[in-house]
């Protein structure tokens, strides 16, 4: 199944859902980028300079790991984590910015702006664009500079300018309204890197388009090491960038079971979190450049979201990842917070990982599936970030009594400005 | 009476006179409330606007600057609905002589129901709309069904589009064109240069319609320059932040200095 050949459809459109809807001022900027893509795409040896520069500079492939540990002790399938956390930058982010980095050389422009939520694409930008020599300009919500520090740190230790946004929630969101603001102003020498696969086409098929070197990697390693193909395929879903880039790898596979595990926040009721899939109260909307769903009230205004995970905050979702639903292809699951600490603690317990919160709700999700699953079968899920960058959200969800020590030792060393 | 006859006569009627170009000027409904914004309103109709936008509230409005940004923020944390934007539509356009403008994103409309919205801005008695997020691409349907009504679709030409892209818009538009002055966000002041006359000129080729100048104009020297290549002066951001800073009677002088 080649989800992005609009032959017998409309361009950028995934069923209902997708398209461009952006000011016309962008208009020529959004051709210059399907037509920089569509001649990267067509070229195989972008691909291959692409995969090249991933292995020499993030260490791709990643590996996959068997939790023998945790699947034991679970009693039910094996248990295998595609190890994008072991990326640099600590999450799969890197390979949709190494991928628009490549892209921004090829369309000769020099600096790049980025939104960021949990502060991992961000990171990946920042990176990128020291290493490729870009201007770089990162917009993130105030709130998420907040809970997300030790991101905006090596943001700006690698050159970043880091814009702390106070409009509207001071999320994801309103970082990705603000990068619109900026780029309707600096197009000419400046490249969006939206960092997961929504906004306005080519964004959802581009960023899925590197994101499938996940998928790719995944569905070959874990025949070689388990001889066959998964039962179920788990992965969590902000946006949607990592799903996508696992599940890609599965298409055509069609016993393989994937499923998108949501923000259940602290469960369901509007502003409680961010489900649009898995809750009811998410409906059909056009917002950030894109038609899909979105938690919105009857006005069509964007509610409050809620999730423990920075990055999975978000109030709209790919729109593949829609299309891929009401064919029902992908199944989606909400994981509260609660569920996601219990993972997390579990997790690093048996196995010694360290999931980042975004990623411990596709491992509770999947690890209570496993439970009730045979030991013959086999479930994957992508662990898309590592946690240390979460250590003080963490901190205080299993209310370490040391690391508050260390934290007032810190602050008193420091003393007051 | 169609939009682009009503601007037709009060261009003729402008002729010979110190303001050149007509006025079309913009509120947030409900910001900072109805009531000001009435007060607003009636300072704006005894300066002589033709035209006015009404701007229904979006949490996303992210074609607007920072002070329209935080007017459509506050006016939904003041409890502002679609059907409050209506029902105010309707009193303006019960009292007062000029043209009203649904302004505003294309979320509003499509959550509202577009046959829906477009019925509800005909019986509160607008005359057009204008959604800077709709590209023509995607407005076919909405288009169709304001075709219907008489409702003109406010079609937007930027000084980025190429000829090709002119022409497709110039085939959408009706009423008028909006020129977009220059690349951003609303706001910013423009200097109102060659280039900028350069860019109408170019408008003007691909359609007959009435062409509005917007994006940051804030004087009268703005408006004569205007008056000398295009047709409607919009004045947004500035008179918000006039009224911001000084009420009424600053409002009431920054007309006064506009239109003399």
């Amino acid at each position: 199944m080649d989800l992005f050949d609009f032959k017998d459809g409309r361009e950028g459109y995934y069923g209902d859902y997708g398209g461009t809807f952006l000011p016309e001022i962008l208009h020529s900027t959004i051709e210059e980028l399907k037509r920089a893509f569509r001649d990267a795409r067509e070229d195989p040896s972008f691909w291959q300079e692409f995969v090249e520069l991933m292995q020499s500079y993030s260490g791709r492939p990643t590996p996959i790991t068997h939790l023998a540990n945790l699947s034991k002790q679970l009693g039910g399938a094996q248990i295998y984590v595609k190890r994008e956390d072991l990326n640099h930058t600590g999450s799969h982010k890197i390979n949709n910015v190494m991928g628009q980095g490549l892209l921004v050389k090829r369309m000769g422009k020099s600096r790049v702006i980025a939104e960021t939520g949990a502060g991992q694409h961000g990171y990946a930008t920042a990176t990128m664009a020291a290493r490729f020599g870009f201007h770089s300009k990162i917009y993130m919500g105030a709130v998420d500079v907040a809970r997300q520090r030790p991101n905006v740190f090596w943001m700006e230790n690698m050159g970043s300018e880091v814009i702390a946004v106070r409009d509207g929630q001071q999320t994801l969101k309103d970082a990705i309204n603000e990068c619109l603001r900026d780029w309707v102003t600096n197009m000419d020498d400046t490249h969006y890197v939206l960092g997961t696969a929504c906004g306005p086409h080519p964004f959802p098929e581009m960023v899925s388009w590197f994101q499938s070197i996940i998928g790719r990697e995944a569905r070959d390693q874990l025949m070689a090491l388990s001889g066959r193909l998964p039962d179920r395929v788990f992965a969590c879903v902000g946006g949607g960038s990592n799903a996508i880039g696992l599940f890609q790898g599965f298409m055509d596979d069609s016993d393989v079971e994937l499923v998108g595990c949501e923000a259940g926040g602290f469960g369901p009721g509007k502003g409680n979190h961010a489900a649009r899939l898995a809750y009811k109260d998410a409906s059909v909307g056009v917002a950030q450049g894109m038609k899909t769903y979105f938690l919105q009230n009857d006005d069509g205004n964007m509610l409050e979201t809620h999730s423990v995970a920075a990055g999975l905050d978000y109030i709209g979702v790919n729109p593949v990842l829609v299309h891929l639903w009401e064919q029902e292809r992908v199944r989606f699951e909400a994981v509260t917070d609660e569920q996601v600490t219990e993972a997390l603690k579990l997790t690093m317990r048996s196995e010694g990982l360290i999931p980042a919160l975004e990623s411990a709700h596709g491992f509770a999700q999947a690890l209570t599936e496993a439970a009730s699953m045979s030991t013959k079968e086999v479930v994957l899920i992508n662990m898309s970030g590592r946690g240390d960058k979460d250590i003080f959200t963490i901190a205080d969800a299993i209310g370490d009594d040391h690391w508050k020590q260390f934290i007032r030792a810190k602050a008193n060393e420091y003393g007051t400005e | 009476m169609a939009l682009s006859n009503y601007i037709s006569e009060q261009l003729a009627a402008r002729e010979g006179s110190s303001r050149g170009a007509l006025l079309m000027t913009h509120v947030v409904c409900g910001y900072p409330s109805f009531e000001e914004n009435w007060q607003e309103l009636e300072i704006m109709a005894a300066a002589g606007v033709e035209l006015v936008e009404l701007q229904f509230p979006f949490s996303e409005p992210s074609a607007d600057g920072p002070l329209f940004v935080k007017a459509n923020q506050q006016a939904i944390q003041n409890g502002v609905h679609v059907d409050d934007c209506f029902e105010f539509m309707q009193r303006v356009t019960d009292i007062f002589d000029f043209k009203v403008v649904m302004m505003g994103y294309f979320n509003t409309v499509f959550k509202t129901g577009p046959r829906d919205f477009m019925q509800r801005l005909k019986a509160a008695g607008g005359s057009a709309f204008i959604l800077p997020d709709l590209p023509v691409d995607e407005a076919g349907e909405l288009h169709e069904l304001a075709a219907e009504l008489d409702l003109d679709p406010i079609v937007l030409m930027t000084p980025t589009n190429s000829p090709e892209r002119l022409q497709k818009l110039a085939q959408a538009a009706k009423g008028f064109v909006y020129c977009v002055a220059r690349k951003g966000v609303t706001g910013s002041q423009t200097e109102m240069n060659a280039e900028v006359a350069d860019f109408l000129s170019t408008c003007r080729k691909y359609t007959d319609l009435p062409l509005a100048v917007g994006f940051g104009v804030s004087q009268k020297s703005d408006v004569d320059f205007i008056a000398s290549h295009a047709d409607i002066a919009v004045i947004g951001t500035a008179a918000l932040k006039t009224w911001e800073s000084g009420g009424a009677p600053a409002l009431t002088e920054f007309f006064a200095q506009l239109a003399a």
